[in-house]
Formats: structure tokens, sequence, C-alpha cells
């Protein structure tokens, strides 16, 4: 009697457990208002953590990008670089992101509820490498025009834009035209000095491919090209013959803002100085504003540093214009420098670009750069209604097998049956407390394995059902039936499941994502099953011996 | 009270050749079927992209195959999923080769489907983009996680049982593991992660099975000394009969919901496992017992069993694989 109470003791403590482990709770979860600012919000819900396939949202992966040169330690880059990443997807504001790192070199990101896949891929891979750089004055790109022609000639690089016949009339209306409008205007207003000059065609064409492409802006150094051609000009500057053939100390970087001339879309490209005069280390603070005259902004505070730098090399460039490079773009128009700068500054978006892309940037530079390149190497994007069709799916496959077991238990074991069923509902119970204490994801696959589980989780029953059975036909009297029932059956039901157990192991240290998942329901499911059919059930059994004291008949 | 195949007395061992040529027949058929159509692969494993599209109405789909075409995706994979407003475009990564940018593919070819059929007119609900990198190492984690399953258990067994037991219970499940990749190349199912996971299931379950039958082998085996192996393991499989039948009931009840009811991602999972069951079982009887016997015979155990080691192998020496008896002695 003491040992049943002991028994039922220990269920009770159980059960109180696994309910306590569900009881839903209070999450606190950051959120972002539309305006960019943060508040923190308490949501009560069950502590059963929902994968990206049930919940919908993004998984991404991140590799060292190494097409552009070796990566010495890539283990310690990734370390860096995973810091960077998760100081700007929290920033984000979206609750209960997962960053970590997997292997040596890839950084996995999951992002739940999440539907703009641009966005966050962005956030995350921007390398927020800012350099400020001098715009050429020295006509340097002109003069190497002929070199860059004769290269084109090699490559066979001709110009789709404008055809052959009216390459001239083209150039020289273009230029007229380019004073003349607006955007000009207002984006480059501190050029309106020096734009006199090189305004005309460009000097000494030659009538080469590049001569044609490329037309000179309103500033040194920079160039207009039609966005026809952008795939061919870019490919073209990155080859390593072009890069050699360009003036010493000068480098080709594209611009981020277009243009529309004549209704043709044009877009810039910048000849500068290779040496930065400063890059985004020192940077502190960046925020996001918008101003009257330029448009969105993010204005930028630098460290001391960082600061008597600017000053004394923008002091030695009064006059000239600065381009800021983000990651090998120029953003905006580069501005002229009217006097030494301290250490404040600001970045242009440029036209068409919202509110949400300047917080973004700013966002991102505040994080700091990237230590290395990264590019992606997987992506995985739920939508959220998909998501909601999982789970409906599972639950009604789930409560459909349910079903089927209940009654198969009923048929055949009637009373005994009924005891199992008992068991098999603190099996669930158990099972999904497990999960919800080791803090595992649920995912389709683990949900399906979860079905799966429970008509496993009765195999213990009916062999150990069937062992009274036979324990019966030879003649032994209830109590010891079911007593030899459950001790001759215990030694299949431990060597059977901890097999499986070792496989569903396996199945976690080399799975990844949702099969992770579904072996650790596996895991959890069958050491649940086995404390249900083998110390739950039986103390049912022990607790209706008792009842029925005398009892000679078990309904099975 | 109710019960099913009590008491029986079937010799189930005995047509072990009509059942192994069965099974080889099938298998053969479906590495044929391999042979010919090569796996399936997801993009999991292949690399590229893969987009679910939700659209209001059913679209045509050549419409879709025509729009992907000249987007610049030719030799894309276009297929109804579930509903006949689902689908899914499946696009070799174009991308693969310039090393760079994946991620613009399922754009491109959103766009593309936008502006042919209206963006308010359709809807992604799922987009997976895989590197070319990420599939090769899944295979060979794939291919590791079943091997050292099979290890792992062999080890396991070997400790609990003995290596015999060990051994004819890691064949049978191999024996599973390329029946199920046969019924996976028949069925033409895709083999995705999930595709995996429920294959590495169906080892658990099958081995699972073979457990529960060899544990009544070894329980009978020191019970009756005097019985050959042949007649302990008709006896064993007999006397769990009740039990196999019963459980795999339950499961392949619990099987067919999740494959009628549970979606269309989760339905070649639930194929794997619906014919995993049929083979689990199978193998445990047909396969498992047989090879138990045949090895048995060519490694007889030593020390205390050597009389019913001996008696065994006498019965059956003559032959290659294990013999049918005129008549069990019980």
């Amino acid at each position: 009697m003491s040992n049943l109470k002991y028994r039922l003791g220990i269920i009770l403590a159980l059960s109180l457990l696994s309910v306590y482990a569900l009881y839903p709770r209070d999450v606190k979860s950051r959120q972002r208002r539309a305006d960019g600012t943060f508040y923190d919000t308490t949501t009560r819900r069950v502590p059963l953590r929902k994968g990206l396939d049930l919940s919908g949202g993004m998984h991404l992966a991140l590799d060292v990008d190494e097409s552009k040169g070796a990566v010495a330690n890539k283990s310690e880059a990734i370390d860096r670089a995973l810091k960077v990443v998760r100081t700007r997807i929290e920033g984000m504001g979206v609750s209960e992101t997962v960053i970590q790192k997997a292997g040596n070199d890839r950084i996995l990101v999951d992002i739940p509820g999440i539907e703009d896949r641009e966005r966050a891929i962005k956030i995350a891979q921007d390398q927020a490498f800012l350099q400020f750089q001098i715009t050429d004055k020295t006509n340097a790109l002109e003069k190497a025009l002929p070199r860059l022609d004769a290269l084109a000639r090699e490559r066979g690089l001709a110009d789709v834009a404008s055809t052959g016949a009216k390459p001239a009339e083209n150039t020289t209306g273009l230029s007229g035209l380019l004073t003349g409008t607006d955007t000009v205007k207002a984006a480059g207003g501190a050029a309106s000095d020096s734009t006199k000059k090189d305004t005309a065609s460009i000097p000494g064409v030659t009538g080469g491919a590049i001569s044609k492409m490329i037309l000179a802006g309103q500033m040194p150094g920079q160039f207009l090209y039609d966005i026809a051609n952008q795939d061919k000009l870019k490919s073209f500057f990155a080859d390593s013959a072009v890069q050699a053939a360009l003036p010493p100390g000068k480098v080709v970087k594209f611009g981020s803002d277009s243009t529309l001339i004549q209704n043709k879309t044009y877009r810039f490209l910048y000849l500068l100085d290779a040496r930065p005069i400063m890059s985004g280390e020192h940077l502190t603070d960046a925020k996001p504003s918008t101003s009257p005259l330029e448009g969105t902004v993010v204005e930028f505070q630098l460290d001391n540093e960082g600061g008597r730098r600017f000053q004394r090399e923008t002091g030695k460039h009064v006059g000239d214009y600065m381009a800021i490079v983000l990651d090998d773009i120029v953003m905006g128009f580069p501005p002229v420098i009217n006097s030494a700068i301290g250490t404040r500054g600001q970045i242009t978006m440029g036209q068409g670009r919202d509110l949400q892309n300047a917080q973004d940037l700013a966002l991102v530079l505040k994080a700091g750069a990237l230590p290395v390149p990264l590019k992606v190497a997987e992506v995985r994007n739920i939508g959220p209604s998909l998501g909601r069709d999982s789970i409906n799916n599972a639950f009604t496959a789930g409560a459909i097998a349910i079903v089927l077991i209940v009654i198969i238990m009923l048929v055949f074991y009637r009373f005994s049956g009924f005891l199992a069923i008992a068991g098999l509902a603190l099996y669930v119970l158990y099972t999904l407390a497990t999960l919800a204490g080791f803090d595992a994801v649920l995912t389709l696959p683990g949900l399906a394995g979860f079905v799966l589980s429970i008509g496993i989780a009765v195999d213990a029953n009916v062999l150990i059902f069937e062992r009274i059975r036979e324990e019966l036909d030879r003649g032994k009297t209830v109590r010891t039936a079911i007593d030899e029932g459950f001790f001759h059956a215990r030694s299949a039901i431990i060597d059977s499941n901890v097999t499986t157990i070792l496989t569903a192991a396996v199945l976690y240290q080399y799975g990844s994502g949702p099969v992770k998942g579904f072996a650790v329901t596996l895991i959890a499911g069958i050491v649940a099953s086995m404390i249900t059919s083998m110390f739950v059930v039986r103390t049912f059994f022990l607790l209706w011996l008792n009842r029925s004291r005398g009892t000679q008949t078990l309904s099975i | 009270m109710l019960r099913i195949f009590h008491g029986t007395n079937y010799d189930f061992i005995k047509p072990w050749r009509i059942a192994v040529g069965l099974t080889v027949a099938f298998i053969a058929i479906g590495l044929i079927y391999l042979g010919i159509h090569g796996i399936n692969r997801s993009i999991e494993f292949t690399g590229g992209t893969l987009m679910q599209l939700e659209f209001t109405q059913p679209p045509n789909v050549g419409d879709i195959r025509a729009t992907v075409d000249a987007a610049g995706f030719p030799n894309s994979e276009i297929q109804q999923f579930g509903s006949p407003r689902e689908f899914t475009v499946r696009a070799a990564g174009h991308t693969a080769a310039e090393g760079a940018a994946v991620e613009n593919t399922a754009k491109e070819i959103q766009a593309a489907l936008e502006g042919k059929f209206g963006a308010s007119n359709l809807k992604v609900v799922r987009t997976e983009i895989v590197g070319p990198r990420v599939g090769e190492e899944l295979t060979r984690n794939a291919v590791i996680a079943i091997l050292l399953s099979l290890v792992v258990t062999m080890i396991y067994l070997a400790i609990r049982f003995e290596w015999r037991f060990g051994v004819a219970a890691v064949i049978a499940t191999g024996h599973d593991l390329l029946s199920t990749l046969a019924f996976l190349a028949i069925m033409r199912l895709e083999v995705s992660l999930t595709v995996i996971a429920a294959l590495l299931t169906v080892i658990g379950y099958s081995l699972n099975d073979t457990i529960i039958i060899f544990d009544r082998v070894r329980e009978d085996l020191k019970k009756n000394r005097t019985d050959s192996l042949y007649t302990v393991l008709n006896k064993s499989i007999n006397e769990t009969l009740p039990r196999s039948v019963l459980t795999h009931v339950t499961v392949a009840a619990a099987t067919l919901s999740l494959l009628l009811f549970a979606g269309e991602v989760i339905r070649p999972f639930s194929w794997i496992m619906l014919f995993g069951i049929v083979t689990g079982t199978f193998s445990s009887i047909y396969i498992a017992g047989p090879v138990l016997l045949w090895i048995e015979r060519r490694w007889p155990r030593a020390r205390s069993d050597k009389n019913l080691a001996s008696r065994a192998a006498a019965k059956d020496a003559p032959r290659s694989g294990p013999r049918t008896p005129v008549a069990s002695s019980r």
C-alpha cells in the first residue's frame, strides 16, 4: 500500500511539473513601431516554440565569401561577424530571433514572422564598409580612354543603348540637357560652380565602345551611362586587366542613383582616388533623418580620433568632391567640401529611398562593418498562411490518429485498454512538457514524428498486455500474471526503445533544421513512452488490484 | 476477450525462398527505375530555388512555364502542389556559375510572374534558396547518419544480445533501406531532408520490430535448450504475432491519418513511413530470421549452447541457406 502511495505521488509530481512547464506565461518581446522606435510588449503564451515552418518566417545561412580573396582565420572571423549580424538583426525589432554559428564557417539566422525576404537578407549581408574617397579631378579617365577602348574591342564589347548611327548627336544633346534638369540642381547643388567645364563630350573621343558608353557628368570624376549598359560596364571594370589599365592610384566605383533624361534612365559611375581619407571604423552613431533639401539622409557621428583625422584630411581637400562609398557603391551625390569637417557628417540616400532604407542603413552602420564579406548559402522563407495551414493539418491528422488508436485499444483490451489510454494521455502531457523544458522547437516533421510516436507508444502497452494474456493462459492468478507480464515485457521494451533513441541521437547530431526538431521530438516521445507504459500503467493496474481485492478476472 | 492470431503455429521460415525472391525482385525493379530516372533530389541537395505559389484562380500551367522560361530560367520544374491553385516552381541555380547572388533568382521569377498574372493574383507562400555547397554537406551528413546509426545499433545489440543477433538485425534493416529506396524510386518521391528523417525512422521502427522478436528468441532459447534454433525462431514469431499485428495496425492507422490529413508538405514523409511499416514487419520475420539461422550455421555458437547450435547445424548443414525441416519438433 505504501508502495502504491509512493508511485501515485511520483505520477502526481511528474504531472504537476509537466503542467507547470506547459502553463502559459508572459513573454517579453521587443517590437518596432512604424516610425522606427522600440517598445517592449508582453504576450501570454504556451512555452512551446514553433519552428519557422509553422510560425512562418525566414531561415538564412551565411557563409564567408571567399570569391574576393581567401580569409585566413575563418572561424575567428565568423565569431566577429556573428556579433555584428546579431546586433543588426536584433535592431530590426523582431522578437525571438535565433542567430548562431554552425560549424566553423557559417552563421544561421532564424527570424520568425518576417515577410520581407530581401530586406532581411540585405541587413544581414551588407558589409557596411564605409569609406570616404575624393573624386578624381585630373581627367584621368579621359586620358585612359584609348587604352580602355582597345581593351573593350578585344573583348568585343559594344554599346547596346545608342545605335552607331547617331552617337555624337546623342552625346551633345545629353550634355545640354543635363545642366537644365532639376535632379542635378537638387542633388548636386554644391557642384554648380565647377560644372562648366567637362559637360561637353569627353575630349579625345576615339569612337571606341567605352567612350560611347560613358558621358562626362557635372563634377570632376563623375560619369553617366545608360542603364542598359550596366551589366556590361560592371563586368568590364571588374576585369583585372581593365583595372590594371586604369590610371595609377585611381579606382572606378558605381553610384547608387539614377537620373532620367529624355525618357532614358542613366546611372553614375565615378573615378576616385584609391586611398580613402577615412573609413567607417571610427563611426560611433548613426541615425536616419529627413531634410527638405536632400530628402532622406543618415546623420553620423565620429569618435574623437576619427574626428581629428577627418578634419585634417578634409582640410586638405577644400573645394574637392568627397564620395561616400558604402560597400563599393557611391551613395547619393558626392558633396563638395566647403571647409574642414569635424565629427559630424551625413550620407544622402538619394531619391527613391524611403525612411525605412535610411533606418536600415543607420542600423547597419551603427552595428559596424562585417569583418569578412558574407554570401547567402541558403534561404528558406515560409509565409505565415502556409505555417497556419501546416499546424491545422497536423492537428487534424493528430486528432484522427488519436481517435483511431483509442478505438483500437478499447476494442481489443477493454478495461485494460482504458488504463492504457489514461497512460497515453499522460504520455502526451509528459512529451510536450519535456519539449517545453528543453526549449525544443516544434516543426512540421516534429509534429509528424509526434503523431507517429503516439502510435509507437501504444506498442509498449500492447507488448505488456499480450504478455499478461499469455501468463493468464498458463493459469496464473491475475496478480501474478500482471507482475510477470510487466517483468517479461521489460527487456523487449528497453532494448527496442534504446536502439530507436540511438538512431534518433545520430539524426540529431547530423541533421539540420527541421530534422533536428524531429529527432528531439522522437527522443522525448520514447522516454515518455517508456515511463508511462512501464511505470504509470503498472501503477494503474496496482491501484485497480487494490480496489477490487479478490477479483479473479481481468478485462484484457 | 477479443484475440487475433492467438496460439498460431505457422511455419514462417519455410517459405523464405519465396519471400526473398519477392523482395529481391522488388528491389531490382526499384534499382532499374533508379538507373533510368535517377534520384529525384530536392533543392536542399541539388541547390537552386524553390517557390511555392498560391494563385487566386487556377492558372494555366503552360502560362507559368512560359513566363518562367522567358524570365531566363528554362528547364525549371513546375508542379501542382496539392490544390489546383497551388504550384511549385523549381529553378536550377543559374547563378551557381557566377557564384554570387543566389537570392536574385526568386526575386526575378516573382517579378516575372507578377507581371504576367498581376501582383494581387498570386502569393509566394514559401521560398527556399539553397547554394550549391549546402547540398554536398547534406548528402555527406545523410550518408554518415544512416551508416553511423546502423553501426551504433549493431554494437548495442552485440552487447545486449550477441553479435549474431546484431548482424542479423542490421542486415534485415539494410534490406529495409534498400526496399524503401526502391519504393522511393518507383513512386518518384522527392528525396528531401524530411524524407531522410523518415528513412531513419523506418530504420528505427524496423530494428524495434526485429528486436521484439529476437528478445523472445533469447528468452525461448534459455527455456528450451533442446529445440533447434529453427523451431525456436518459428515459435517466437508465432508467440509475438498478436503483438506484431496489433502494433502495426495502430501505427499504420496513425501514419495513414498523416498521409491523408497532414497536408502536401509532409506527404512524402508519410508515404515512406507507411511503406516502412510494411517492409519493417516483413523483414523482421522473413529476413532477420533466415539470416540469423544462416549465421548460426556458418559460425556456430560455442560454450553451453553447443548442443543447440550443433543440432541446428547438423540439420541444416548440407544446403546453403536455412533448410525446411519436415516437421518442427515441439
